[in-house]
């Protein structure tokens, strides 16, 4: 069997329309959108067309669609701009504990600069604990951020709740939907939101673009100083290629959304219920059913998650590991540590993240190829309780 | 990020397993720090006849525990002493710098083997 890849929640590949799109952007249309010539023109015009897709697609005005350079630095504006612009009114911030590191490292460097910070704690299947985060309120909280939905183990949040709670109280609410846009219809509307952040690569546009929304009206600093670009809000020469494949990818999600989202989770079932059934000492990771559509990520008692991950690589399968390891830091998931989980459960999780593109026989290959692994690795670890079998079940 | 050695030893690791009548053992690490490694050994006339081992960790350690187990058999146990996470790595055509520590846990793991074993012939 060729390549398996379960890893969609890292990247995906860029749809053959979508690239169709972008191509010509490179090319005969290579234009600066800032410049007052014909190439200039044409570059703008297509600028202004995905703007106008983008915002349609999440039920915004065109004039809230802000281009950036992806997820993280939408992340990184987010905060940072809203604690800049505001740290006149207040210096508290409330970013959940199982952020994506581009908003838990921000935080953290704006509480160097004299922000407080609370980082607001989930429950054991990684839902925000909605009461813990409106204790954790005071008078001088100036921003709320939670993801939509989470990267690692995949539980969406209440996000309709904590938008409705912060801007009833006037603190500004950013959801990274980074995750979710693709997966789940995306309306700042409903629930309003103040700002969201999305990134094109993670529903098969280009990598290198993404979008914060601000909602008109919104008190915001820049990130990135420089020119006119982005009505002054973000300097920077307009990515036109990727802006173009990020509409034209964000149209192609939406438009396919529903059976896209029931095909993924199905494989997604059948690959949870097979490894459930069939593999002793495993621990589904993330909420058992409000979780994003592709998303399984099991703990593998007595294995460490790298090895796991390079064997499954080796016999062709892209996973990813929220461990230690790969990351190149010795810190296992700090989702999974937030979660309540314990350090040597949290060093040996998977992800498994499917896409549109994968198949039922993949999917019984990959647990055929994995039962065996997690056998082989099993008789290598010294914490593998002598009087326990090491086997796995049949197929049913 | 792995060289070819490594991964092979990670593949095919030698050495797996217990000794039951082992005249050493050593545990190194915690599963809190991602790595756990166990070292068996046997000794006949001061020569490590024999070692075994088994590895909670990435494939890094498991290769490292593989090679480190290979080096020493045949090795006597002052000779043994002197085998240094250093010298392991260079055998594995080298390691990327955040998995030296895993060598550095083989060195340790057979370095407490044999202690076990000392103490254990003192008394």
């Amino acid at each position: 069997m060729e390549g398996i890849y379960f890893d969609h929640a890292a990247t995906t590949p860029v749809d053959a329309r979508v690239l169709e799109k972008m191509l010509p952007y490179f090319t005969e249309n290579f234009g600066n959108a800032n410049s007052q010539h014909g190439y200039g023109r044409r570059a703008v015009t297509a600028v202004d067309a995905a703007r106008d897709t983008i915002a349609r697609q999440i039920h915004a005005k065109p004039s809230e669609i802000y281009f950036t350079s992806g997820g993280t630095e939408s992340d990184n504006w987010a905060i940072r701009g809203a604690a800049h612009a505001l740290r006149g009114k207040g210096r508290h911030l409330v970013v959940s504990a199982i952020e994506h590191p581009a908003m838990l490292a921000t935080a953290k460097e704006l509480a160097k600069e004299g922000f407080d910070v609370t980082f607001a704690p989930v429950d054991e299947y990684g839902t925000v604990d909605l009461e813990k985060l409106k204790a954790s309120v005071r008078e001088d909280t100036i921003f709320i951020g939670v993801m939509t939905a989470n990267n690692e183990v995949g539980t969406i949040q209440p996000i309709a709740e904590l938008s409705a709670f912060a801007r009833s109280r006037g603190i500004v609410f950013f959801t990274d939907a980074v995750q979710a846009a693709g997966s789940l219809a995306i309306n700042v509307n409903d629930p309003a939101v103040d700002m969201l952040a999305i990134s094109s690569h993670k529903f098969y546009g280009p990598k290198g673009v993404g979008v914060l929304y601000i909602r008109s009206g919104l008190k915001m600093g820049k990130l990135i100083t420089g020119g006119h670009q982005e009505r002054s809000m973000r300097g920077g020469t307009t990515n036109v290629a990727g802006v173009v494949g990020m509409a034209e990818a964000l149209k192609l999600a939406q438009q396919d959304m529903r059976e896209r989202a029931e095909y993924v989770s199905g494989l997604r079932d059948r690959f949870i219920r097979r490894v459930l059934h069939e593999i002793p000492y495993v621990r589904l990771n993330g909420h058992p059913s409000n979780r994003l559509p592709g998303n399984a990520n099991f703990s593998f008692r007595y294995i460490e998650g790298e090895s796991l991950l390079f064997s499954l690589d080796l016999a062709g399968i892209a996973v990813s590991s929220g461990s230690a390891c790969s990351s190149g830091s010795l810190e296992p998931s700090h989702v999974l540590l937030a979660m309540g989980l314990k350090e040597g459960e949290a060093h040996g999780s998977i992800r498994f993240s499917f896409g549109k593109d994968n198949t039922v026989e993949q999917v019984d290959f990959a647990v055929d190829r994995l039962k065996e692994i997690v056998v082989k690795l099993r008789a290598l670890s010294p914490l593998f309780p002598k009087d326990c079998k090491n086997e796995v079940m049949e197929k049913e | 990020m792995y060289t070819q050695k490594v991964m092979e030893a990670f593949q095919n690791p030698k050495n797996v397993g217990e000794i039951s009548d082992y005249d050493g053992m050593g545990m190194i690490g915690s599963e809190a720090c991602g790595d756990i490694m166990q070292v068996f050994i046997k000794v006949k006339d001061g020569v490590i006849t024999d070692a075994k081992f088994k590895t909670f960790g990435c494939a890094a350690a498991i290769a490292t525990s593989s090679t480190a187990t290979e080096m020493i058999k045949g090795m006597t146990v002052e000779q043994a002493l002197e085998v240094t996470n250093k010298k392991v790595v260079e055998v594995l055509g080298g390691l990327p710098p955040q998995k030296i520590h895993c060598s550095v846990l083989a060195e340790q793991a057979i370095k407490a083997a044999i202690d076990d074993y000392l103490s254990k012939k003192k008394a």
